[in-house]
């Protein structure tokens, strides 16, 4: 049994590997996006321009405006004279976020009474204005800080920020573990998928399932290579990330790599699963697609699994990316004990064993 | 009334990065009011040359001349007097015969009361007219081959290119085609029809036969028939194996070649060459010599320089199955229902072992489903398929360590080198070590591919991959031998070289299961089952059909002849 999935095993590596063009295949857009992701998925607001309306003209203003137009998240300021200008640079989205100051707003700040300035957000750009906005209130506060400071008046309370595990925030960090789960999704996928539907296509599945193997070994054919290509890849992106994005690597390669192995189980089952109810190679490519997408969705690497609505965020347990992208993220940078990696391995092996057995019932009925 | 329309000077063709030219140095003629036979085995050249001729490639050397125009440089005035059909026509499945039609019309230009006359007389020319509504996707293989002439029709063109329209059409459509296309010729126009059946050029007033890319014959085809009158017999009511006596008899100098043809053996003799003497062949004192009609497809071997010998190195190697003559695959009641529609409904029959037997039946009959549900890859409805007393869908697979299958497409891995192939399949059969080698050797031996061992086989001709495919189902040496449509398209000398090795591994003890939509294939058959709409509609010895079918008009009828009269007598109501 061995020696004919070793034969199976071999005959799918020929297969990948015989001629150039699919030797380069499986490496050219790994690279590709060990380049492009990090820099293309930034989630850093900067370039932006900033408009102001300044019906105040007293130091304090001035002195914000000098502020603000310096953070990293603006390149330009727009000085606005009109209401009527101030609408139509959102409209026009000539500008992220618009501040307006009240005409007695450095009289206000100098005698200590409350005072607001107004900022108008493009809703467009949601995520970006929040984020610049963040940075806007976070300069104001410093503003307000060292007035206090220079009155020598005391705060009732200052909150101190640090980011734990990414001090600097840097956001190479949180892309190189994420894109490490990323490129082993999408190429365990199309390996299994792609690879099964090929043989169907060319009628090669006919012939393994009227030879001695059984449907059990031809799966199990069809993992090994995957697991095999996917954890190459893996280790490109990860010995990339290490050593050219310099993000530091905190946990136990062991620990990473036997949960990789866990995870890409999982996948291959998905794999397989899409491939057994597709008969064609251009049905199993958007089945994949039609899995990816959400995938990545729903994984937390897009957007946090906790802004979503409860209901959803219980079905991303049974997303395999999700589950990985915490493990590679938490052993990349915090260093996770066993004990605390286990705990998103299991839902993995569930989900292994859950799709891998759907897809051997498939498989047999889509055949028989 | 017969002119030249189209005419071919030194016409080739040398695809880039490919070796060989597709097309080499062909010259012919093509005249209207006759049919024009573009005959050959795949890889020919046929599609090639038919499309210099539509102007859709363009020739590497030589001169074409249609209709006293360039196919490329005037094309535009071409258009017009040129009407092609390719191998699948471009028939829109999702659309109904009509909208098929008008489709086609508006691609013309044909519009208006012309349009309106055009289809009338196309419904009334392809007897379509009852299906006007019916989606092109539910009409038989026959009705759309129809259809797709109705298309190419459109325009009256003065000669019409029809690219393989035999293909995937029983034997009483192609008959229909072929009435068709006579009555089309005789109102003058230049019929070009392309086909890999031999038999087919007899039928045509002239013959442009191709083979790798060259041209054997221009002409008249009886011209090529007679070279071989007075060489070809047949000797029958023999005793011992048919089988054997062939294997005897093309031993023999004088015989060039050699098929089986029911109980009988049909040989034909070289050029001037006596008949071997029948107590030579030791065939029997019951035995007689007929002498029988030459066929296109002697000349056609005779052209190539002879059939392919009769021994079967493959067979001399192979271990040899005892054991008594039992039935070893054995199917009752077969049914498979997709929806409503019975693929395949009631189908019984028994095989011994030791003996071939074949589902002869057109595409679509149900065929392949039944043979499908016999290997175990499709589940029946009802009914039980047994081989060696295992159903294969649920066995063990031990049992499947016993079968050697060999599909109609060659499934070979086509990103793999032959070796790789050669060594993946029997590894797959659990030979390794010094066996899985010795097993490699030999067929590399057997089958000559020794300077191709590390080329991919999908770049290699046809009949190569079909000895391939043979090689990687055999090599593990299988009592039973499933073939589905072994050797559908490749050359006459390749499917003798083929059924020399079957027959030689069925005197060793094989048993084979075998469809083919070739009629004369099916002679080689011990007994044959004649499916059609998803039920056995005949079965028995390939005589015994014939003679079934006998009558005073017809005292010896052809399998062709059964195959029709058979399915005629089961339709039932014509119409």
């Amino acid at each position: 049994m061995y020696y004919r999935i070793k034969t199976l095993v071999i005959k799918e590596l020929q297969t990948l590997l015989r001629d150039p063009q699919g030797r380069r295949l499986l490496i050219i857009p790994v690279f590709l996006q060990l380049a492009l992701f990090p820099l293309a998925s930034t989630l850093e607001v900067t370039n932006n321009t900033l408009a102001v309306l300044n019906e105040d003209g007293g130091s304090a203003s001035f002195e914000l405006i000098q502020r603000f137009s310096h953070a990293k998240a603006f390149k330009e300021t727009l000085t606005l004279q009109s209401e009527d200008e101030l609408r139509q640079t959102i409209d026009q989205q000539k500008a992220l976020v618009v501040l307006r100051f009240p005409p007695d707003f450095s009289r206000s700040v100098a005698a200590g009474r409350p005072v607001m300035i107004q900022a108008i957000m493009d809703g467009r750009r949601s995520n970006g204005g929040q984020i610049a906005f963040g940075y806007l209130q976070q300069i104001l506060q410093t503003y307000l800080d060292e007035r206090d400071v220079a009155t020598s008046r005391i705060p009732i309370s200052k909150v101190v920020v640090r980011h734990w595990f990414n001090p600097n925030l840097e956001y190479t960090w949180f892309v190189v573990p994420s894109l490490v789960a990323i490129i082993t999704t999408i190429s365990t996928l199309i390996v299994t998928s792609l690879s099964v539907a090929r043989e169907r296509e060319h009628g090669t599945l006919d012939q393994l399932l009227v030879s001695p193997l059984t449907p059990g070994m031809i799966m199990i054919g069809k993992a090994v290579p995957a697991l095999l290509v996917a954890m190459f890849q893996g280790t490109i992106i990860l010995l990339g990330g290490i050593f050219i994005y310099q993000v530091p690597f905190q946990g136990s390669f062991l620990l990473l790599y036997a949960s990789m192995i866990c995870y890409i189980l999982a996948l291959v089952g998905f794999g397989l699963l899409i491939s057994s109810i597709c008969a064609t190679q251009q049905q199993a490519f958007l089945g994949v697609f039609s899995f990816v997408m959400p995938a990545i969705l729903l994984s937390g690497y897009v957007s946090p699994i906790d802004n979503m609505p409860v209901w959803l965020q219980h079905l991303t347990w049974a997303n395999p990316l999700r589950h990985f992208i915490l493990i590679v993220k938490s052993i990349f940078l915090k260093n996770a004990p066993a004990a605390v990696v286990l705990q998103s391995v299991w839902p993995l092996l569930l989900i292994a064993v859950a799709t891998s057995t759907t897809a051997n019932l498939f498989f047999r009925k889509h055949v028989v | 009334m017969s002119e030249v329309i189209a005419i071919l000077e030194n016409v080739g063709k040398l695809f880039p990065k490919a070796k060989k030219s597709a097309v080499e140095d062909v010259s012919a003629q093509i005249q209207t009011g006759l049919v024009t036979g573009l005959v050959g085995p795949d890889g020919a050249g046929k599609t090639t040359l038919i499309r210099l001729m539509a102007g859709l490639l363009a020739p590497t050397s030589g001169r074409l001349r249609i209709d006293g125009g360039d196919p490329i440089a005037d094309a535009a005035r071409l258009r017009e007097n040129i009407g092609y059909m390719p191998q699948k026509f471009g028939l829109y499945e999702d659309l109904s015969v009509e909208e098929n039609l008008t489709l086609y019309a508006d691609l013309r230009g044909v519009i208006g009361a012309e349009r309106e006359t055009a289809f009338k007389r196309l419904l009334d020319f392809t007897d379509l007219v009852r299906f006007t509504n019916r989606l092109a996707g539910k009409l038989s293989g026959g009705m759309k081959q129809k259809l797709g002439l109705a298309c190419a029709l459109l325009g009256k063109p003065r000669i019409l290119l029809l690219d393989e329209p035999g293909v995937g059409v029983d034997p009483i459509s192609r008959r229909e085609l072929w009435k068709m296309v006579k009555d089309l010729v005789a109102q003058g126009m230049a019929v070009v029809w392309s086909t890999a059946y031999l038999d087919e050029a007899e039928l045509c007033g002239q013959v442009i036969l191709m083979n790798e890319g060259k041209l054997i014959f221009a002409g008249v085809p009886s011209v090529m028939t007679e070279r071989m009158n007075g060489r070809c017999f047949l000797i029958q009511s023999c005793q011992g194996s048919r089988r054997q006596l062939l294997t005897r008899a093309l031993r023999r100098p004088e015989v060039m070649d050699g098929v089986i043809q029911g109980h009988s053996v049909r040989l034909v003799l070289r050029k001037g060459a006596a008949a071997p003497k029948l107590s030579e062949l030791q065939a029997g004192p019951e035995c007689v010599t007929t002498p029988v009609a030459s066929r296109f497809e002697d000349a056609f071997i005779d052209a190539l320089g002879g059939g392919p010998g009769g021994e079967s190195l493959l067979a001399e190697r192979m271990r040899s199955i005892p054991g008594p003559k039992e039935t070893v695959i054995k199917a009752g009641n077969l049914t498979k229902k997709f929806g409503d529609f019975a693929a395949a409904d009631q189908v019984t029959f028994s095989v011994a072992r030791g003996e071939i037997f074949g589902l002869l039946g057109p595409n679509g009959a149900g065929k392949s489903t039944t043979f499908r549900m016999m290997c175990g890859l499709l589940a029946p409805t009802s009914g039980t398929a047994r081989v060696m007393g295992i159903d294969l869908a649920h066995s063990a697979s031990k049992a499947r360590q016993r079968l050697g299958y060999m599909a109609q497409k060659f499934s070979l891995y086509s990103s793999l080198s032959v070796l790789q192939n050669l060594e993946f399949f029997s590894g797959v059969y659990g030979l390794r070590g010094a066996k899985q080698q010795t097993q490699i050797d030999e067929m590399v031996e057997v089958f000559k591919f020794g300077p191709f061992l590390d080329v991919t086989p999908d770049t290699l001709p046809l009949g190569f991959k079909q000895r391939m495919a043979l090689a990687c189902a055999v090599m593990h040496e299988p009592d039973i031998l499933f073939l589905d449509e072994p050797t559908s398209g490749v050359d006459p000398v390749t499917r003798r070289e083929f059924w020399t090795h079957i027959n030689g591994l069925v005197e060793k003890g094989v048993t084979v299961m075998v469809t083919t939509h070739f009629m004369d294939e099916a002679e080689y058959c011990d007994r044959v089952a004649l499916v059609y709409r998803g039920g056995i509609i005949a079965a028995g010895t390939p005589d015994d059909l014939k003679q079934s079918v006998a009558s005073t008009n017809n005292p010896d009828p052809s399998m062709e002849d059964a195959f029709i009269e058979l399915v005629g007598r089961n339709e039932p109501v014509n119409g």
